[in-house]
C-alpha cells in the first residue's frame, strides 16, 4: 500500500538578516494507519516540519507527498484528507462542547454530521458535558474536544503538534487509550512530542535534533542498533558511587539517578556478575546490578555526541 | 514559632498542612519532612494539590490549618523570612526573553538586595556555572533550551538559598543538556541545598532522592523511586506483542484480573492481580479470540505505572471528600 505521506530532501529556511535553517534535508515516510512520532527537543525542526506537512508553511526545497498528492499542487484537496491540532489549539470558549464541534463541523462543510458529533461525544466521553461552555472544562477536557473538533471531517491523516506537553500521566494515558483506538479505523496518526518515554508508544518515531533526522525506524529497531549494553546498579548512596566508578570509567558512560545508577558498556563486553565481581572486588558497596534494556533516551544522546 | 535558621537535619517539616477554599479541601492533612541536601519530587495530577502546597511551603499562601517550616521559618508567622531562605525557578517562565543574559542576572540579583562585591562575585558564579562567559551581552530569547535552563536556575539561586523549587526544570530541553542540569543539581545537593522538583515528566521523578505523590489533596504515597515501584508488587506488569494489538487490549481489558493496559507501538503493556496465572489466562484470553501471541515478558512497574495504579487504587476507595 502506498504509503500515507512521504517527504523527500525537506528543506525550511526562514529568510532574514541571518536566515536560519529550521528543517535540512529531511526524507522519511509515514506508513498508513501507525502511529507516528517525530520526537526532539524544542528547536529541533518538529513544528515547523509538520506545518509543511499540513500545507500552513510552504517548503523551501524537497517535496511532501500525501495520500498520492503533491503538497504544493493538490492543498485544497489534502486538506480534505487531513486533521491538524496545533499546540496552542482553539476553542471557542463561549461557545458550548456540542456548538464548538457544530461550527467546526460547518467550516469543514461536512453534511450530515449529527450522527458524527454523537459518536465523537461518545467516544472522548465528552457527552454529559455536551452543554458546557468549553472556558469551563478542564484542560484534558478542552485537548478531548479540541481532537473531536479535528476528527468531524473523517480526516485520513491526523496531525497532533505536542498533544500532551503539560499534561499530567493519567490524562495521558487517557489520550494515548483514545489514539490507538482511532487506529482501528484505520486513520493514520502523527504526533510531534519532545518525550522520549512517550516516543516508544509510537509505530515508528523519527529523532530530531537541531533540525536534522537521526533515526526513523520503530522504537524496538531503533533501541536494537544500540551499540552499548546497559546496566542498572542500586544503591543507597548512588552518589558516592558514582564518584568511585569515576576512577575507571568514562563520565559518558556512568549515569546518576535518585537511587541507582546505569553504567553503559560495549555489547558484550561484560555480564551482570562480571559487573558484581568487579564492583565487590574494589569494595564497593551496592544492592543489585541488572541489566536493562536500552532506553530511545540512550540512544538519542549517543547519536548527537 | 522559630525566626532563625536552625541546624537540624531537616530542611522542610510539614504537619498537617490543609488549606480549604470555601467547602473545597485542596491540600488535606499533608505530612512530611525533608532533609537537607535532598532532592524530593511532588507528582501529582494537575487540580490535586501541588500547586496550592507549593505555594503555601513559599510563604505565598496562609495554610488553613496544621503548619510547614521551610528553613527553620514558619510558613504561618514568618512568611517574608521564608522567602529569603528560597529560590524559585520553573524553566519556561523564569528569564525576561527581551533582556540580555547580563540583564537578567542584574534584574535577579536586584530583586535578591545583591550588590557591590557580593553582587559581582555571584554573577561572576552564576555565568561561569552557565557556560555562558562571552554570551553576556546575548539576549535570553536567542539561547537555546539547555542555557535557558542554566541561566534560569543562576537566577533563581544567586543568593545562595539554602532551599530551591524546580517547577518542571527541565520540559522540553533536549536529553544531553537535561543530563548536565541534573549533574548541576547533585552537586548543589551535594552542598546542602535542598531541591523541591515538581514535574509531569516521569523521566525526571526518577532523578529524585524521595517522591511524594499527591492526589485528591492527600499524599498518597511517599518513597523512593525504587521503594514506590515495590508499592506494584502485589500486581504484575507484562509487556505484550501479538497481532490486532488494540483488539488484544480490549479483550483483555475486560477480565477482572487485568487492572491496566496500554498501547506500546505494536506491542502493549498489560498489569494484572499477582496471585492470577497470568501467562497462560492471558494466552487463553487472545486464543479465544484467535489472536497469536508471539512474545510476552514480565517488565518492573516504570513511575508512570505506580502514578496510574496508585491514583486508580485511590479512587477506588469510598471518599468523605467535600467538595
Amino acid at each position: 500500500m502506498q504509503p500515507a505521506v512521504v517527504l523527500d530532501k525537506l528543506v525550511k529556511v526562514f529568510d532574514g538578516k541571518t536566515p536560519v535553517v529550521a528543517v535540512d534535508h529531511v526524507s522519511f515516510d509515514v506508513r498508513r494507519g501507525e502511529i507516528f512520532s517525530l520526537v526532539g527537543p524544542d528547536g529541533a525542526g518538529k513544528t515547523t516540519t509538520i506545518r509543511m506537512m499540513c500545507g500552513v508553511l510552504p517548503p523551501t526545497e524537497g517535496t511532501i507527498t500525501l495520500l498520492g498528492l503533491d503538497i504544493r499542487k493538490d492543498k485544497d484537496e489534502i486538506k480534505k484528507h487531513i486533521g491538524y491540532l496545533s499546540q496552542k489549539f482553539s476553542l471557542y470558549g463561549d461557545l458550548t462542547v456540542d456548538e464548538n464541534i457544530d461550527f467546526f463541523a460547518e467550516i469543514h462543510k461536512v453534511r450530515d454530521y449529527r450522527g458524527r458529533k454523537e459518536d465523537l461525544l461518545q467516544f472522548t466521553r465528552l457527552a454529559p458535558f455536551r452543554d458546557r461552555l468549553a472556558a469551563r472544562l478542564s484542560g484534558g477536557m478542552k485537548q478531548k474536544l479540541a481532537l473531536a473538533c479535528t476528527l468531524v471531517h473523517a480526516p485520513d491523516i491526523i496531525f497532533l503538534d505536542e498533544p500532551t506537553t503539560g499534561v499530567d500521566p493519567v490524562s495521558r494515558r487517557d489520550f494515548w487509550k483514545i489514539l490507538s483506538s482511532l487506529l482501528k479505523s484505520g486513520m493514520t496518526i502523527i504526533v510531534t512530542t519532545p518525550y522520549l518515554d512517550e516516543a516508544e508508544r509510537s509505530t515508528r518515531v523519527a529523532l530530531m535534533n537541531e533540525c536534522r533526522l537521526l533515526r526513523c525506524d520503530t522504537p524496538e529497531s531503533v533501541k536494537d542498533s544500540f551499540s552499548s549494553d546497559v546496566f542498572e546498579i542500586t544503591c543507597e548512596n548512588a552518589r558516592a558511587l558514582r564518584e568511585t566508578m569515576k576512577n575507571t570509567i568514562s563520565e559518558q558512560d556512568i549515569q546518576l539517578f535518585g537511587d541507582r545508577i546505569h553504567l553503559l558498556q560495549p555489547k558484550g563486553a561484560m555480564t551482570q556478575h562480571d559487573i558484581q565481581d568487579q564492583l565487590k572486588k574494589q569494595e564497593i558497596a551496592f544492592d543489585s546490578v541488572r541489566e536493562i534494556p536500552a532506553s530511545l533516551e540512550d540512544v538519542f544522546v549517543s547519536a548527537i555526541r | 514559632m522559630m525566626m532563625n535558621n536552625d541546624t537540624t537535619n531537616n530542611a522542610v517539616v510539614v504537619e498537617g498542612l490543609t488549606k480549604r477554599f470555601g467547602r473545597f479541601v485542596a491540600v488535606d492533612n499533608v505530612s512530611f519532612t525533608v532533609r537537607r541536601g535532598e532532592v524530593f519530587g511532588f507528582l501529582g495530577p494537575n487540580g490535586a494539590g501541588k500547586s496550592t502546597t507549593i505555594r503555601m511551603l513559599c510563604g505565598l499562601l496562609e495554610p488553613t490549618s496544621g503548619s510547614a517550616t521551610v528553613g527553620g521559618f514558619d510558613v504561618t508567622s514568618s512568611p517574608d523570612g521564608v522567602k529569603t531562605t528560597i529560590g524559585y525557578m520553573s524553566q519556561r517562565f523564569s528569564l525576561y526573553e527581551d533582556l540580555t543574559v547580563e540583564q537578567n542576572i542584574n534584574f535577579y540579583g536586584g530583586i535578591y538586595g545583591l550588590e557591590g562585591e557580593r553582587l559581582k562575585e555571584r554573577k561572576s558564579w552564576a555565568i561561569g556555572m552557565a557556560g555562558l562567559k562571552g554570551k553576556e551581552q546575548q539576549l535570553a530569547h536567542s539561547l537555546s533550551g539547555g542555557w535557558k535552563q542554566r541561566l534560569a536556575l543562576g537566577c533563581a539561586t544567586l543568593h545562595e538559598p539554602p532551599i530551591v523549587f524546580l517547577d518542571e526544570p527541565t520540559g522540553g530541553v533536549d536529553p544531553v543538556s537535561r543530563r548536565n542540569f541534573w549533574d548541576l543539581i547533585y552537586s548543589l545537593s551535594s552542598r546542602g541545598v535542598t531541591v523541591f522538583v515538581t514535574t509531569h515528566y516521569m523521566d525526571e521523578a526518577e532523578h529524585c532522592n524521595t517522591i511524594g505523590l499527591i492526589y485528591s489533596g492527600k499524599l498518597t504515597a511517599i518513597g523512593s523511586p525504587t521503594e514506590l515501584k515495590h508499592k506494584l508488587d502485589r500486581y504484575r506488569i507484562f509487556e505484550i506483542r501479538c497481532e490486532h494489538p488494540v483488539d488484544a487490549m480490549e479483550q483483555l481489558q475486560k477480565q477482572p484480573w487485568v487492572v491496566e493496559t496500554s498501547i506500546f507501538g505494536s506491542s502493549f503493556h498489560a498489569s494484572t492481580l499477582r496471585d492470577v496465572d497470568a501467562f497462560s489466562e492471558i494466552e487463553r484470553v487472545l486464543a479465544q479470540r484467535g489472536i497469536a501471541l508471539q512474545r510476552i515478558e514480565q517488565i518492573v512497574p516504570s513511575l508512570e505505572d505506580v502514578f496510574i495504579h496508585l491514583i486508580a487504587e485511590e479512587d477506588a476507595k469510598p471518599h468523605n471528600n467535600a467538595s
